[in-house]
């Protein structure tokens, strides 16, 4: 009897067919929903892993992996100072888009890292530099002195605004030998000068 | 005083690219005066036209690209290229066919990719392949060789000029096939036959009139080269060593459609300017020894390939362009095993 | 000078050639003549030695001298710290003039702590105690020996001997390698140490031997182009009768010396990335070294002098000098007749591996081995870097078969992961590619630059994810207190309902008690009644405490009279009683004293609100400093500066009336201020001058 109806309408086991075939091809893509789920939000962690860290604020969220979760829902990835350029490249590599240069709306990427610095004789002890801190960096207690854990600082400078007497600097960090590297080499002149080959090429290119 | 800061080493070996190009230039010396010595006034024409030519491209690029001009052009990159160019082109060819090779050489091939180092194809290759494409006609007119001319004659000084600038029909006279041209012609007659009855191969001493001359002055040169370290013997000898096998294995013992003796795939056609001029370029060629030798051994095959059973009598340019397509990815299959290292890695793995 | 090995009898296996081989290479002109036609000489002492604290690999040694201290020479200036440094030694006697920064001998040109002695030219020094019998002596006692006199790698790097003499216990150490390659041009120190020292380098190989275990294999190194130094090894040797050591050749090539590529060349075998050679159960020892831990255990040396090679063009003699450690380069320099005319570069090292000096100040140290005073021919600089045009010369020449110029573009590119992937870390920096370049590019400055950059990226990584942990930290911590807050205040919360309830169900139970009590029902009321009751607390609780004291001090008095009174019977219950009120009172007391101190501090707002607001504020100041021109800045920083110092005025003003205790920090705080502001006003004037002209 079906068979007799499907033989009349040929069309119908066409229909049969493609239902069965969107039925089975569900199933497995439901079941591969299920079974290869991702945990969480790795593009989240990939990118907080790509920012500073200094928590400074200055992209406009209240710390980094926030930010990292607004370039997850789109945000534009150049509001980042403290990373700079070398950020920014680092995401658009992530993301497989092109880079921007830096949105100086957000601040300067500044050429030397700086760490705070409480003048310590001048400090009265009010706490609002240890409560302005992100990373817990300033110790000290009410009425102490307080001083600044040079290692953890991130210099991210939120701690100079609330300082009442005005006593923190921000100041560059010292390059010690053990931490001084070869510059990259300028192709443009290498020495060329005292050949009397002063290339001009740098300039325009 | 200020005393120079500068990263070691502080001592350099005194050889710089420009005296490695120009030991090249000299090094086509060899083959320079047989093509000459066959040819007549040809190949000198040809080489100057192509070397004013690659210069006026050169310094003209430069220009737009705002670069040093005189500190560019002294690296001698573009006389190679120009006198590789000449030596390639037939002899007697109108001077517009040389300055268009030249043009495209430098500018396509060369300029347009960076410059000098970053160009990923030979220039003086790209220049011909584009030239042989566009001017069939022109870019076979090939004279015969000295001796093989009724009164053992060339063309003249004025007769070459009027040629090459007037496009004169002096040079018909002496028009004349090459080895691989008359071989290929003759698909019809035994091996045996060919080399009994074209004058081009009975008369020979090794195997082909003129041509046989032209490939041993380029080996001679190439050796020289060889010599000076200018170059490793990776990427020539697995390239003539594969165009022999390849020969020797489709000798079919010299029937109709045998592809002809090992001797006159190595002796003619631009086999020897090939294997020590164009595939010992290294921009264009792979970077290791073990790369190279791959790269050489397919050039060595298409070569064969093409000239036996594709369209073009001579197939040097098609198969070194070819197989520059192929250089990095042969790179990248053939990195060496670094000191203490159990095996040569692959350079994209990730770290993990 | 360059007889060839071949040449040299080859007897009881005392010199045998090696049988390895490593990639690439280059052939260098050697240079080693110049130097080594005149014996090692000896230079006066200078008046100032200078000691940098870290002139080894590792921590910097820790000053035991202070200023104005007299010392002897061999006297011990400066301790190690930790296993990986080395201690200093003077190495003449006089006053200890300074402990100051001084520019070290170092790539960097910069500055370091150093000991700086005035000499006083008696070249005193302490008794060294001599130990004959040292084989009998065990080897840690030994190393230890070596540690205290300092002894650190005479090569190049510095690495400290004695951590290089304590393999790791795993490793069994069964070869024990003397490098006397010395593949460098120019270099001659270890050249002629070989030659004039030949029975110290083989009685060193015995000591070094006898501490490692008495490995298998004994082999010292020596390239052929040093045939003289061979025989005097040979016969050193032969008239020491020792069987087990075995003086290896080689044909001259650089970097034959490298540790790596030598031990490739003597035993064949590759060491692991990343391994050391103990893993491989080889140590290797410069034979500069290995002679002076043997002087340090022999003869009771600390390391107070080393050979070092002074050559070049731009001086009238060229040789190699047993020189003082700390003299400085100028001292030395001059004494070997310096023209520095002639001259616009010093090399500290060899020509290959070597490092420039910025300035003439600085010192010989430890690992000093040669200074190059070439003149402008000699070395010139080289021509401006071209194109590569992947001529693979560098790859040919490369020892640990790297590809230079894939390398060379990836630093240039900053592609830093393919640049590892290329092995980057495996370059041991010998500049051979450089060297070969044709195209002149200074590719080692560019490795060195990318591992320094890798590194450095490496170092920032670890900091970050360390700064987020933190911040995480404290976020959870802010969320923890937060929670605690609100879970109290549901407490409370329930804790009235119920009370409520309870209240209610009296009611219920009990209708006509509803007239005594008080009516509570209303929750506004009853939560007014009890801010009330807290606004009142403080003092209620002070006045209540008080009581407690004053009532605990008169139960006291009156149990001492009773003391006083009943002191020959039981007097034992009462004075438990006194003490027990004692400590009561002391409580009370020490409860009075926290609530007094605890009332200044309860202002504290919320901690997260702080935060925020700072956020805020910089995100604020940031966005509007965008877009703006550098005047345009300056004169935003006036104004906030301005507005600081009305704020800090203020402050002044209101502590001045307080008389508050900070009044001193305040006022500090305004003469800054003011002193800012008046820096900003000249530097905004500056630049309006500059506009004005144009510059800016």
């Amino acid at each position: 009897m079906m068979i007799a109806l499907i033989l009349q309408y040929p069309v119908i086991s066409a229909v049969i067919a493609l239902g069965g075939l969107a039925l089975i091809f569900g199933a497995v893509l439901g079941f591969a929903a299920v079974q290869f789920k991702v945990e969480g939000d790795p593009i989240v962690e990939q990118l907080d892993a790509l920012l500073p860290q200094t928590q400074c604020g200055q992209c406009g969220h209240p710390g980094c992996r926030p930010y990292a979760e607004g370039i997850a829902n789109g945000e534009a990835i150049n509001k980042c100072p403290p990373g700079g350029q070398t950020t920014i490249n680092a995401i658009a590599d992530l993301l497989g888009i092109d880079a921007p240069s830096l949105d100086e709306e957000h601040g300067e990427e500044a050429d030397i890292k700086t760490v705070a610095f409480i003048r310590e004789d001048e400090c009265i002890g009010c706490t609002k530099c240890i409560q302005a801190c992100p990373v817990d960096a300033i110790l000290g207690a009410a009425k102490q002195m307080h001083t600044v854990i040079a290692d953890e600082c991130t210099g991210c400078d939120l701690c100079v605004e609330p300082c009442p007497v005005d006593c923190i600097d921000m100041i560059p960090v010292k390059q010690s030998i053990s931490d001084w590297k070869w510059t990259t080499p300028n192709t443009n002149h290498i020495i060329a000068t005292d050949k009397g080959l002063s290339l001009t090429e740098g300039q325009t290119v | 005083m200020g005393l120079i800061n500068a990263s070691s080493p502080h001592t350099h070996h005194q050889r710089n690219t420009a005296d490695m190009m120009q030991l090249v230039i000299i090094a086509t010396t060899p083959g320079f005066v047989a093509l000459s010595y066959l040819f007549g006034w040809g190949t000198l024409i040809n080489v100057i036209i192509a070397a004013i030519a690659t210069l006026a491209s050169e310094a003209f690029v430069l220009k737009l690209r705002n670069r040093r001009v005189a500190f560019y052009l002294k690296d001698n990159s573009a006389l190679v290229t120009a006198v590789l160019l000449g030596l390639a082109l037939p002899p007697y060819a109108p001077w517009w066919i040389v300055v268009i090779g030249a043009a495209t050489a430098i500018i396509l091939a060369k300029q347009l990719y960076g410059g000098m180092g970053l160009n990923p194809f030979n220039p003086a290759m790209i220049a011909y392949v584009v030239l042989l494409i566009s001017f069939p006609i022109e870019m076979t007119r090939w004279i015969s060789p000295v001796n093989l001319n009724t009164d053992g004659q060339l063309p003249s000084l004025i007769e070459t000029l009027s040629a090459v600038f007037n496009h004169s029909s002096i040079i018909d006279a002496y028009t004349g096939a090459t080895p691989l041209d008359v071989f290929k012609n003759h698909s019809g007659l035994l091996v045996e036959q060919i080399h009994h009855q074209e004058p081009l191969f009975n008369h020979s001493v090794f195997v082909s009139v003129g041509w046989e001359w032209i490939n041993l002055a380029f080996l001679a040169g190439g050796l020289f080269l060889l010599q000076q370290r200018i170059f490793t013997w990776h990427a020539p000898v697995s390239m003539l060593v594969a165009l022999t096998l390849m020969s020797i294995l489709f000798y079919d013992s010299g029937s109709s459609t045998s592809g002809g003796t090992p001797l006159m795939h190595l002796l003619s056609g631009g086999t020897m300017l090939g294997a020590f001029f164009i595939v010992t370029d290294p921009v264009s060629s792979a970077v290791s020894n073990k790369g190279r030798i791959i790269y050489g051994a397919g050039i060595g095959i298409l070569i064969y390939i093409i000239r036996v059973w594709g369209n073009y009598p001579d197939a040097v340019a098609f198969a070194v362009l070819l197989m520059n397509f192929a250089a990095p990815f042969i790179d990248y299959y053939t990195l060496p095993r670094t000191y203490g290292h159990t095996k040569a890695e692959s350079a994209t793995r990730r770290k993990d | 000078m360059k007889t060839s090995v071949k040449t040299l009898r080859l007897e009881n296996n005392i010199i045998a050639k090696a049988s390895g081989e490593f990639h690439g290479g280059i052939y260098p002109p050697e240079n080693k003549q110049q130097s080594m036609t005149l014996p090692v000489g000896s230079l006066p002492i200078p008046d100032e030695l200078i000691f940098p604290l870290n002139q080894h690999m590792g921590a910097p040694a820790e000053p035991i001298v202070s200023v104005g201290d007299n010392v002897l020479g061999g006297q011990k200036i400066a301790e190690a710290v930790g296993m990986f440094s080395a201690t200093i030694h003077a190495s003449s006697s006089g006053t200890v003039s300074a402990i100051e920064e001084r520019i070290l001998p170092h790539p960097s040109g910069m500055s370091g702590l150093c000991i700086v002695i005035q000499t006083d030219g008696k070249h005193q020094h302490i008794d060294f105690q001599t130990c004959d019998d040292y084989l009998e002596q065990e080897p840690t006692e030994l190393i230890e020996k070596i540690r205290e006199a300092g002894v650190t790698g005479l090569g190049g790097a510095g690495f400290p001997t004695a951590v290089k003499l304590k393999p790791p216990a795993n490793d069994i150490i069964n070869t024990l390698i003397l490098n006397g390659t010395e593949c460098e041009p120019y270099i001659t120190a270890d050249h002629s140490l070989m030659l004039y020292h030949a029975e110290e380098v083989i009685a060193s190989a015995k000591l070094l031997s006898h501490i490692l275990g008495n490995p298998e294999h004994v082999l010292i190194g020596v390239e052929d182009n040093k045939s003289d130094a061979i025989q005097a090894l040979a016969s050193a040797l032969k008239n020491s009768a020792m069987n087990n050591i075995q003086i290896m050749t080689f044909p001259t090539k650089y970097p034959s010396g490298g540790e790596k590529q030598l031990i490739q060349l003597l035993t064949g075998k590759e060491v692991p990335s990343g391994a050391i050679p103990a893993s491989l159960g080889i140590v290797m020892q410069n034979v500069g070294t290995a002679v002076a831990a043997y002087r340090a255990v022999a003869l009771g040396q600390p390391l107070t002098s080393r050979i070092t090679t002074l050559v070049g063009e731009a001086l009238t003699t060229q040789r190699n000098y047993q020189v003082l450690l700390g003299t400085p380069i100028e001292f030395a320099l001059q004494q070997a007749g310096f023209d520095a005319s002639n001259n616009e570069r010093l090399i500290m090292g060899g020509p290959m591996m070597g490092f420039t000096l910025k300035e003439l100040t600085t010192p010989i140290i430890k690992s000093t081995n040669c200074i190059i005073a070439p003149s402008k021919k000699e070395l010139p600089s080289p021509p401006p870097a071209q194109e590569c045009i992947r001529c693979g010369l560098c790859s040919e020449v490369c020892p640990v078969s790297l590809l230079p110029q894939q390398l060379y573009w990836y630093a240039k590119a900053e592609d830093y992961e393919r640049a590892q992937n290329y092995n980057l870390f495996d370059c041991i920096e010998c500049g051979a590619c450089s060297y070969v370049c044709s195209s002149n590019i200074p590719l080692v400055q560019y490795y060195r630059a990318t591992k320094g950059s890798i590194r450095q990226q490496e170092q920032e990584k670890i900091k970050s994810d360390h700064a987020r942990q933190r911040f995480e930290f404290r976020q959870r911590r802010f969320a923890k207190a937060e929670a605690e807050k609100i879970a109290k205040r549901e407490a409370r919360k329930k804790a009235a309902a119920k009370a409520k309830q309870l209240q209610a169900e009296k009611l219920a139970r009990n209708p006509e008690a509803n007239k005594d009590s008080t009516p509570k029902c209303d929750p506004v009321t009853e939560a007014i009644a009890r801010v009330k009751a807290k606004e009142n607390d403080p003092a209620a609780q002070q006045a209540r405490l008080e009581r407690s004291i004053n009532s605990a001090k008169n139960r006291m008095t009156k149990l001492q009279e009773k003391l006083a009174n009943a002191e020959h019977d039981k007097k034992n219950p009462i004075s438990a009683q006194i003490k027990q009120v004692e400590v009561r009172l002391q409580n009370a007391e020490k409860q009075l004293a926290e609530f007094t101190s605890s009332e200044v501090v309860d202002d504290k707002p919320t901690i997260q609100d702080a935060a925020s607001s700072a956020i805020e504020k910089a995100k604020a100041n940031t966005a509007a400093l965008a877009n703006m021109s550098e005047k345009e800045k300056l004169e935003k920083q006036l104004t906030s500066l301005k507005q600081r110092l009305k704020k800090a005025h203020q402050r002044l003003a209101d502590a001045e009336q307080e008389n508050n205790e900070h009044l001193d920090a305040f006022k500090n705080s305004v003469t800054k201020l003011e002193q800012k502001l008046k820096d900003t006003q000249t530097q905004l004037s500056a630049s309006t001058k500059a506009d004005k002209y144009g510059l800016n």
